[in-house]
């Protein structure tokens, strides 16, 4: 047993102690260690990834309801404007049926107030005619019931005739 | 709050390990102590003999200080031979012959004939250790994978939470970069084993009368040569064409390439196994070396200003612990990956 020299024992132990060592540590150690090791990097890589993921997502999201508001707003905008649009013009469609009745109605009224109007008057005149008749009639019998009224009354009319 | 746990699991852990530091101090002297009271203290053999095997483990001086380790032995005369290595022993401690074997500076040869070959398999002090960190490692890692059985799904806690970023840490910055994303799955265990031994054998060895390990040549060529097995077994068709022929070379250089390529084989494992057992071995001898300055000297002074220096030498130890068998484990894991790299 040397410095220098390794002694054949010590070799002949350490090859069978190391290499048991070795295998025993393989089977026992580093298998389930690896293993755990390599399954836990992997769990927290796929977390990692699906959180990278749902971040995308939510940003995907996000932006979809953004633009799916947007697209709402100016739905909306439309419909308002259209709405207003058709309101307006069935206002004034109304409005001008409305005056163009009226404007009937008026002429119509007017109509039949002229022509009951004309009515009125030419009854009147025939009743103020017929009055007139009645009056004169009576004035006349009541004038000429003696003769000598008769008489004066043709001279008059003579006269007249005379100077014309 | 797992971060706080393994913080708090990490601030034991230190702790812990500067207590024993502390210790390291007195426990080295109290060995050498005896040596001092013997005429003429010879460092070096103190020194030596801590860094290298032994078939006794002496802790401190006295009857129950030392453990005597079993003594395995194999030679074609006699067959194999189980006993204890205090049968080598006569009371006043001197080295006497058993059952026809004699001891002598670590070697056991046959009493009457000592050029045959004898097979030690004895548990020697380095075996044992050997034993004692590959049982810790087993334990330590086995509960680990308990936690991650129970616990799935949830957040690391406590002993899973102090070692996952270890493991991750050889996964994604030694097996990755070296081996590539496809195949680096394959040699995680043996990466993940290779490193924790080294890193559990150098911190282990640094502790007070534990054996210096992995600053075992024996010990860091059969880590080595597992490397080398691995690289080689899985060497793909471009790796070995590479070797044998090397592309993009002219003719009459590839006379000396080829040679040159062929050594490299053996030298890349050589470099591993040398590489970490200078760095250890060189860390326990500084050490040691501090320390015998005040038996060399004879003075407390000397003592305590050693024991400093060597609590933070100590420090560096640990560093150093680290350190090695990262390297160790990234240079297997860059080999691994030159011979199994595809090309485009």
């Amino acid at each position: 047993m040397e410095l220098l020299t390794p002694g054949t024992g010590l070799l002949i132990w350490q090859i069978i102690i190391f290499g048991l060592l070795f295998i025993l540590l393989r089977v026992l150690a580093w298998k389930p260690i690896m293993q755990s090791l390599r399954i836990r990097e992997d769990s927290i890589q796929d977390a990692l990834d699906s959180a990278e993921n749902a971040k995308l997502e939510m940003t995907k999201l996000h932006s979809d309801n953004q633009k799916l508001l947007e697209e709402a707003r100016v739905e909306r905008d439309a419909i308002l404007k259209q709405a207003r649009h058709v309101s307006d013009v069935l206002m004034e469609e109304a409005k001008a049926e409305a005056s163009k009745q009226t404007e009937k109605m008026i002429t119509d009224a007017r109509l039949a107030i002229n022509i009951e109007k004309k009515a009125a008057m030419a009854e009147v005149k025939t009743q103020v005619a017929a009055l007139s008749l009645q009056i004169t009639e009576k004035l006349l019998r009541k004038n000429l019931e003696s003769d000598k009224a008769q008489k004066s009354l043709i001279e008059e009319f003579v006269k007249d005739i005379n100077l014309n | 709050m797992a971060a706080k746990q393994a913080n708090n699991t990490f601030t034991k852990v230190f702790r812990a390990f500067l207590v024993m530091l502390l210790f390291t101090g007195f426990g080295y002297n109290s060995v050498l102590a005896s040596s001092s009271e013997e005429e003429g203290f010879n460092a070096s053999e103190v020194i030596l003999h801590h860094v290298m095997d032994d078939h006794v483990w002496h802790f401190v001086d006295g009857h129950y200080g030392t453990l005597h380790l079993p003594i395995i032995l194999y030679s074609e005369a006699k067959g194999f031979d189980i006993f204890s290595s205090s049968n080598f022993y006569d009371e006043d401690h001197n080295l006497k012959p058993y059952k026809g074997y004699v001891l002598e500076h670590g070697h056991i040869t046959l009493e009457n004939n000592p050029d045959a070959f004898v097979l030690d398999l004895s548990i020697t002090k380095t075996v044992f250790m050997l034993m004692i960190t590959a049982v810790v490692v087993l334990l330590i890692f086995i509960a680990v994978a308990r936690k991650y059985k129970t616990n799935t799904g949830k957040a690391p806690t406590g002993i899973q939470s102090f070692f996952e970023p270890i493991i991750v840490f050889v996964r994604d910055e030694v097996a990755k970069p070296n081996i590539g994303d496809k195949k680096y799955e394959k040699f995680m265990p043996f990466l993940l084993s290779l490193f924790f031994f080294i890193l559990f054998g150098n911190i282990l060895g640094l502790l007070p009368g534990a054996a210096n390990l992995t600053g075992n040549i024996a010990v860091t060529t059969v880590l080595a040569l597992f490397t080398f097995v691995i690289t080689n077994i899985n060497g793909n068709k471009h790796y070995w064409k590479h070797i044998f022929w090397t592309p993009g070379v002219p003719l009459p250089l590839k006379f000396i390439i080829v040679p040159v390529e062929i050594l490299g084989v053996f030298t890349k494992p050589f470099a591993l196994l040398i590489r970490l057992f200078v760095a250890i071995t060189a860390g326990h001898i500084v050490m040691l070396a501090l320390i015998c300055l005040a038996f060399i000297f004879q003075s407390y002074a000397v003592g305590v200003g050693s024991t400093i220096i060597v609590l933070f030498i100590s420090l560096i130890e640990l560093l150093v612990a680290a350190i090695q068998a990262y390297v160790f484990t990234m240079f297997s894991a860059l080999y691994i990956g030159m011979a199994t790299e595809e090309h485009h």
